[in-house]
């Protein structure tokens, strides 16, 4: 849970920051161009050394979505267990975020996750492929649009027989 | 007029004692890639002994090996490695699909999880369970030793047609149980 003073002296440090409470977690809606700045700031002045997760949600069929997905940034700080949840909304087609990696080098992977799982892209990022699908995978699996059991990828090869194998 | 043998000849056919050499010799080739590779471990280990049937080294080497235990999923990027490691094994070769999950894709029937690797290896015993016990793999060894014992390599039976295979001793038959009609 973030403390009130991080929460406070983040609303006046950057102007169009939103920030909401639900029961001990605090998130803070920045645009992507805040991103970095914001993370620095966070990590330099507020202590936020441990960037925890980086994850998405894909809004496509949500009642209320304005934008497709929502990039969540989990960052923590490892003396007094304060953690605080950054989200940043992204649409199609603009689907490039910059990347944290020049900040906390654990992105790394983070990021190379989310790219293979929604598709969204890191400017910045020194390695972005794909992390646990095959290179030749083509779809971004963990969108809404993408059904559970696959397009027929993952049965698409050749059968071995007793004869050749 | 019988012959009279001493007691340390045996007299046999060259099918039945290669095909009896070859059971009892089975060196695994453990291609364990999740939990199912726990519970193989544990057959190997000193409780349930698995070199007791012949396994009696796990060599992780597929030249080495003549059967293959895949325990465990398999996934969509990892079945080329597999058909791979099937195709360095030499001749004769078994597999032995442990698990649910590699017999049917277990409950996993998500994008990437292969759904039975019978799909693309040619398998020879299909032992269920989430995980099996060791008790159940060692009863599909048994069954898979039999097995060979039956078939072999040396006659070529088993690239024949599929219907002459025995049945399986592993698979229990269900009683058939009548419905209680309630006469109301």
């Amino acid at each position: 849970m973030a403390s009130r003073e991080t929460i406070e002296t983040l609303e006046r440090r950057f102007a169009d920051v939103k920030v909401s409470r639900f029961r001990d977690q605090s998130r803070a809606i920045v645009s992507r161009e805040l991103l970095i700045d914001a993370v620095r700031w966070l990590r330099d002045t507020r202590g936020f050394d441990l960037l925890v997760d980086i994850t998405c949600v894909d809004y496509l069929n949500y009642r209320d979505a304005v934008s497709r997905f929502g990039l969540v940034y989990l960052l923590a700080v490892t003396e007094t267990n304060e953690r605080l949840i950054l989200r940043v909304m992204v649409d199609e087609p603009d689907l490039l975020v910059p990347s944290l990696v020049p900040l906390f080098e654990g992105a790394n992977w983070l990021e190379r996750e989310v790219f293979d799982m929604f598709g969204i892209r890191f400017d910045g990022h020194p390695d972005l492929r794909r992390i646990l699908m095959p290179e030749a995978f083509t779809a971004f699996p963990l969108r809404k649009d993408y059904p559970l059991q696959g397009r027929g990828e993952r049965h698409n090869f050749p059968t071995l027989t007793r004869g050749e194998g | 007029m019988a012959l009279e043998l001493p007691e340390n000849v045996v007299v046999s056919r060259l099918d039945h004692l290669a095909s009896w050499c070859r059971k009892n010799s089975l060196w695994p080739m453990p291609f364990a890639t999740a939990c199912c590779g726990i519970e193989l471990m544990a057959t190997g280990a000193s409780r349930h002994d698995l070199a007791r049937f012949g396994a009696e080294v796990f060599r992780f080497s597929p030249r080495q090996c003549d059967l293959m235990i895949v325990a465990g999923r398999v996934v969509m990027k990892m079945l080329p490695v597999l058909q791979r490691i099937w195709q360095q094994m030499l001749e004769p070769k078994w597999c032995i699909s442990m698990g649910a999950c590699a017999s049917s894709g277990g409950v996993f029937d998500t994008y990437c999880v292969v759904q039975g690797i019978d799909r693309f290896i040619p398998v020879d015993m299909y032992v269920p369970g989430c995980p099996p016990r060791p008790e159940q793999l060692i009863q599909g060894i048994i069954d898979l030793q039999d097995k060979i014992q039956r078939e072999g390599t040396v006659t070529g039976r088993e690239f024949t047609a599929r219907g002459r295979q025995g049945l399986n001793r592993a698979l229990l038959e269900l009683p058939v149980i009548e419905p209680v009609v309630k006469s109301s």
